[in-house]
């Protein structure tokens, strides 16, 4: 089992390297040269030149590589050619106006889609259950940005102007008009949910039809014991793991939703990095969010590997 | 879902391999109700992209009127953010978001499968190879890399056909894989091994027509995220470039002005969510009809 977990993690140490290539390759080291690409045709030699020195490109290729990732490790990014201030400071308090997003988003969207799951299959096959499951389908197959712009049609436009559509903030204070977290947090919820509703009413379905939850029935438990304290703590081990990769795609979902909202979040900074080609603050949005879609996989695929038995046992 | 019907006694009882059997998963995937749903869905979009262009009252890029109004004479949902015509920028609006998404869907599924089904066939250092390296394209969502790419590029159609393309194929191949993997063991590949029948042969002839159910499903489940990743796209910026009438793009176009001209932003909308929702029900509908469990539900 430990030896499993330290082979995954090495495994991922592995991804995010090749990652990190990745990104540096996609930005930096484009067949011609980057610095013309970035200022276009008619820029003068003396801009690009400084460009050049500013990225590092007269080194050789490895050289370049070599210092981008020794300043991630010391997060000492660069400048931002947008603003000129260094990308760790301008990213930081984005970076926690995304992640309060997320956690606002996972904390509503959890419960609820464990919730919802959990009665879909207490009520399996009658009116409830059916419904519940062609919502989340239907729900499933909205791009995000859709979703976002149905909620503001519905919520702020025509009569109800009950919401604000677009987000009037700044980055370090996101949370000081609760109102307007409002749609993108729900936007982020509804997008997020149906996988969880799916995979607990299946999981669900297979732990009431046990053994153990027909021996506590006929202990003449009541069927709310049975249901709430035998059943539902025994469905969510297999569920967790969909949470995780769910929570997982999120990092990278974020980026439509605060461009809709205008939220102040490594979404809309990096669409404001790609419209400015300011290359230090775009590695360092996709290599975050890539690192983050990494390891809450790596630790899905850890909480898939405990909340099995056979692998438990077997692989110790 | 586990409360699917069992699979359809045609598509059970047809011999694996024979085209009947392909014929018995769409005809059971007709008896669920949603297939019927999301195909009609699914044929009046495209219906509207297809023949739009040829009954639009206007042509896409002309000025008819003052900008972001809802009613203009001779229209008949108003002027957009320039003063062109709703109505028909919707209408050309729809032709090249499928044509894209299509085409990426189709090309990822056909290298995923080429990928899978040499990974689970050939295993070895060949498997291992192909799917490590899919390992490593799975790490990006799939959006984050098409942004990735073009950031510096630009935005361009054929880009954005191969990058979703390939990141659908790296989801597709593990499918694949999968499902050579069920196929191999069986008895019809051992003796068409024993006969000394060259693998390529054994590969399209007999592996292939074994797994095109799973293949299906996964079709229609990268139509469903194709049109959702390209209107993104679009809708971001980074699809299709203006003046072209596109849907995505209209919608990042007009979405300011959605309180005074909603129509510019709700057609376009509609016409995707729509769309999207009726290629995930068919794709549900093919899935209960192929093995029962549906998936199409994750987002990958």
């Amino acid at each position: 089992m430990s030896r499993l977990i330290l082979y995954r993690l090495g495994y991922g140490l592995l991804t995010l390297f090749v990652v990190s290539l990745v990104v540096f390759l996609a930005t930096q080291a484009l067949p011609g040269d980057a610095a013309r690409a970035i200022l276009g045709r008619d820029a003068t030699a003396e801009r690009v030149a400084v460009l050049r020195d500013q990225l590092n490109l007269n080194d050789p290729l490895a050289l370049q590589y070599g210092k981008w990732v020794a300043g991630v490790f010391t997060l000492d990014l660069g400048d931002s050619f947008a603003n000129a201030r260094p990308v760790a400071e301008y990213l930081g308090p984005r970076v926690a106006g995304s992640l309060t997003l997320l956690g606002l988003s996972a904390l509503l969207a959890t419960p609820i889609a464990l919730l919802l799951g959990a009665l879909s299959a207490i009520r399996r096959d009658r009116a409830a259950d059916h419904a519940t499951s062609m919502v989340s389908l239907v729900l499933a197959s909205l791009p995000e940005f859709a979703v976002g712009i149905l909620l503001i049609l519905a919520l702020s436009t025509g009569w109800l102007h009950l919401l604000p559509p677009v987000f009037a903030g700044t980055a370090s204070a996101v949370l000081a008009d609760p109102v307007q977290l409002i749609l993108p947090v729900l936007t982020l919820a509804i997008a997020v949910s149906p996988p969880i509703v799916r995979m607990m009413r299946a999981s669900m379905i297979e732990v009431l039809e046990s053994e153990y939850v027909q021996q506590a029935r006929l202990k003449g438990l009541s069927e709310r014991v049975v249901i709430w304290r035998h059943a539902a703590p025994n469905a969510i081990g297999p569920v967790a793991q969909v949470i995780a990769v769910q929570l997982g795609w999120l990092a990278g979902g974020v980026v439509a939703v605060e461009f809709l909202f205008a939220f102040p979040g490594i979404g809309l900074a990096l669409m404001d990095a790609i419209s400015t080609r300011d290359i230090p603050v775009i590695q360092a949005i996709t290599l975050l969010i890539a690192a983050v879609y990494i390891v809450v996989n790596l630790l899905a695929d850890v909480v898939g590997l405990a909340a099995n038995p056979k692998v438990r046992v077997s692989a110790r | 879902m586990s409360t699917a019907t069992a699979p359809a006694p045609e598509a059970a009882a047809a011999a694996p391999g024979s085209p009947q059997r392909r014929e018995g998963l769409f005809r059971a995937a007709w008896r669920h109700g949603r297939t019927k749903v999301g195909v009609t869905l699914v044929g009046v979009i495209v219906l509207i992209a297809v023949i739009g262009p040829f009954v639009s009252p206007y042509s896409p890029t002309e000025l008819v009127g003052i900008p972001n109004r809802a009613s203009v004479d001779g229209t008949v949902f108003g002027t957009d953010g320039i003063g062109r015509d709703v109505l028909s920028r919707f209408l050309h609006g729809g032709y090249t978001l499928i044509s894209i998404a299509v085409s990426a869907a189709l090309g990822g599924v056909l290298l995923g499968t080429v990928l899978g089904v040499i990974a689970g066939y050939q295993r070895g250092w060949l498997d291992e190879a192909i799917m490590r390296v899919n390992d490593m394209a799975l790490a990006f969502p799939q959006l984050v890399l098409a942004l990735l790419v073009m950031s510096i590029i630009g935005p361009q159609v054929w880009l954005i056909v191969a990058l979703i393309g390939v990141s659908h194929a790296c989801r597709v191949a593990r499918v694949a894989r999968e499902a050579t993997l069920k196929v191999v063991e069986q008895d019809f590949v051992k003796s068409a091994e024993a006969i000394g029948l060259p693998r390529w042969r054994i590969m399209t002839a007999e592996i292939l027509p074994n797994i095109t159910s799973p293949l299906l499903v996964e079709l229609g489940l990268r139509i469903t995220y194709s049109v959702g990743l390209i209107a993104t796209l679009s809708f971001l910026g980074m699809g299709l470039q203006p003046p072209t009438a596109d849907w995505g793009l209209m919608i990042n176009e007009n979405r300011i002005a959605v309180t005074v001209q909603p129509w510019s932003v709700v057609l376009p909308v509609a016409a995707v969510a729509l769309l999207t929702i009726g290629a995930n029900l068919i794709t549900d509908g093919l899935s209960r009809a192929s093995i029962g469990i549906d998936r199409g539900v994750e987002k990958q």
